[in-house]
């Protein structure tokens, strides 16, 4: 046989989407480790049924704050509740708050960003100052004011501020990106060949510029979690007889309950130090992965 | 009866904020015509290729601004067509290959998409129907096992296959005049021949017009009828490529060709023109050549030279002319 000759097997191999930097992702144990913490905090959140079959409302007021018995890991709550329970159902909340934030976030900055990034002009002008107003505003004391306004708080609620004050700061990221793309050649030479300029937006210019916003979208999930906890314990959060990991630590950090039985502010910290984590991880993971200019 | 492409006294400046804006060209003027190539020669930063991207219209805005000419095509001003309707000619009309095939492609997008990109804008194609356009075309570029390679990203080609590629795109949709700019720069020496052959083939097959902008004389002299010499961003000379090259008549076209490497520079050093092209934003008065020329007067100094008619299709914008042409022909 003639070496020239491609084998049907090579050729095959060679169509389609090349090996991508992605599936490389799963050899670092880092990774694999916050992957398997978000599946598992994802599954709490959609199906709790499957952790436990105890219902977090059935109290038994004589166990407060007992500590962890066979049946009930956790052991119980102030109220005598179980807490492992409590966890499982608090899952959804914290996880509700933190990817919607993000998600929402995500496509504001996408459509602002682009916009202003690739027409530049009077729509940029209008999007960046807006954004600079924003970025102007004390975050902390502007979100308390706010949330202080509501007398009954949602998960929407929490989601709605965080989106208020997240979605600037990640405009201009992905308006920059944007910028770099727009004069690239590949886009000059679509204008040339008379593409459209929303179609040049939407295939050539977004798919090349969209990674550092899907980064920084993954890292700022854990953030928003992180977020609900602190206004649960600043007292704007969200309030019982909703579930949440940040209730529970704000209960927890009560009257010194944590003196008394530092396993309740343990397990939910624990929980939503984890997850958080697991996002950063995955966000890091994705970067090294997504830019090959960064990978090692 | 006027040309397919008459560009006439086109200017155009760059600005950016704070700085005082930089005429990149000054009075540019050039025609081509259906199967006709025409050579734009010159040195880095003549404004070959920023001529080219002004008359595919596709210079950043507001970064440049068009202060005076028109670029006719067909009857049309494209300067003034309102931009729906210069979608239309941009691609399916006039098209141009880029100098590196890399840069000019999208990283992300299979090469097939991008070919196929053409049917799907221009001819309202179906995806199936663009992408075994796309296949069909890339055949005509003859790269080799092209319905295998059409879902291959542009990284997985070597340079001379995107050239290519970068080719197929431009003559999808059977264009009137096709703008190389640099084609084969970025490409070895065997490549090159390749690519040139095959752009000479087509452009003669489709009687299409070929605007070859280049720095390398001998393509040009390989593949041209007329020349158009730039320096500074103004048009030096112009006229049929065989008479410029054997009597130039601007002293840089003569300093150019003068430098090509023959058996009469053989072991000596090979002649070059002193000193450096001007900085566009700090011409020299009068003509920007003077500070170079072996022919400059006080005139040269203080006057800039018209693009004069002086035989059949031959202008050149120098004071002397007469005394350049007269002299020894270049390389005796």
């Amino acid at each position: 046989m003639p070496e020239s000759t491609t084998s049907p097997q090579t050729a095959r191999a060679r169509r389609g989407r090349p090996r991508s930097g992605l599936r490389s992702l799963w050899k670092s144990p880092w990774f694999d480790i916050a992957a398997i913490i978000i599946v598992v905090v994802a599954l709490m959140a959609l199906f709790p049924s499957l952790f436990t079959h105890i219902d977090p409302r059935d109290c038994d007021l004589s166990k407060s704050r007992l500590g962890p018995e066979p049946g009930h890991l956790m052991g119980y709550d102030i109220q005598g509740c179980d807490y492992w329970s409590n966890i499982v159902y608090g899952a959804r909340t914290s996880l509700e708050v933190g990817v919607y934030t993000a998600a929402i976030s995500f496509v504001i900055a996408l459509v602002a960003g682009s916009l202003a990034g690739y027409f530049g002009g009077v729509v940029d002008s209008v999007i960046s100052w807006t954004s600079n107003v924003i970025l102007g505003i004390p975050v902390g004391i502007a979100s308390l004011v706010i949330l202080y306004q509501f007398r009954s708080r949602t998960v929407w609620t929490i989601v709605f501020v965080l989106v208020l004050f997240s979605w600037a700061a990640t405009m201009r990221y992905m308006r920059s990106s944007v910028m770099q793309v727009r004069n690239l050649e590949y886009i000059q030479a679509a204008r040339g060949l008379g593409v459209g300029p929303w179609r040049i937006l939407g295939s050539h210019v977004i798919p090349n510029a969209v990674t550092p916003l899907i980064v920084m979208t993954t890292l700022s999930v854990g953030a928003g979690m992180a977020a609900e906890a602190g206004f649960s314990i600043l007292g704007v959060g969200l309030k019982l007889p909703a579930f949440s990991w940040g209730i529970q630590i704000a209960l927890a950090s009560q009257d010194g309950n944590w003196q008394i039985a530092p396993l309740l502010m343990f397990f939910p910290a624990l929980m939503l130090g984890l997850t958080t984590l697991a996002f950063v991880v995955l966000g890091e993971s994705l970067r090294d992965a997504l830019d090959p200019k960064a990978r090692r | 009866m006027t040309a397919l492409l008459d560009v006439q006294n086109l200017s155009l400046e760059f600005r950016s904020p704070g700085n005082p804006p930089i005429a990149a060209l000054q009075d540019v003027s050039l025609t081509l015509d259906r199967g006709e190539t025409l050579a734009v020669l010159g040195e880095s930063g003549s404004g070959k290729s920023i001529t080219a991207k002004a008359i595919m219209g596709i210079l950043p805005k507001p970064a440049s601004r068009i202060t005076g000419g028109r670029i006719m095509f067909d009857g049309d001003d494209l300067l003034t067509l309102p931009p729906t309707r210069l979608r239309r000619v941009q691609g399916a009309r006039i098209a141009m290959v880029f100098q590196d095939a890399l840069s000019a492609l999208n990283p992300v997008q299979t090469v097939a998409t991008q070919i196929a990109e053409l049917y799907r804008v221009h001819r309202g194609m179906g995806k199936k129907q663009a992408h075994a356009a796309a296949i069909e075309m890339m055949r005509a570029v003859r790269i080799p096992d092209a319905a295998n390679r059409a879902d291959d990203y542009p990284f997985q080609f070597s340079g001379g296959m995107r050239q290519r590629i970068m080719i197929a795109m431009a003559l999808a949709l059977d264009p009137d005049v096709l703008i190389a700019d640099e084609p084969t720069t970025a490409l070895d020496a065997t490549v090159q021949a390749q690519i040139l052959d095959l752009l000479g083939e087509i452009t003669q097959e489709r009687q299409m017009a070929l605007l070859m902008i280049t720095h390398d004389l001998g393509v040009a002299g390989q593949l041209a009828d007329r020349a158009l010499v730039m320096y500074a961003g103004r048009v030096a000379e112009s006229g049929p490529i065989g008479s410029m090259f054997e009597s130039p008549a601007h002293p840089y076209t003569k300093g150019l060709l003068g430098s090509i490497p023959s058996a009469a520079h053989r072991g000596g050093d090979l002649p070059t023109i002193q000193g450096l092209p001007p900085d566009i934003a700090r011409r020299p008065p009068g003509c920007s050549f003077n500070p170079r020329c072996g022919y400059a007067t006080a005139q040269c100094r203080t006057v800039l030279p018209h693009l004069d008619p002086f035989a059949p299709d031959r202008a050149a914008a120098c004071h002397h002319k007469g005394e350049v042409i007269a002299d020894a022909p270049v390389g005796a």
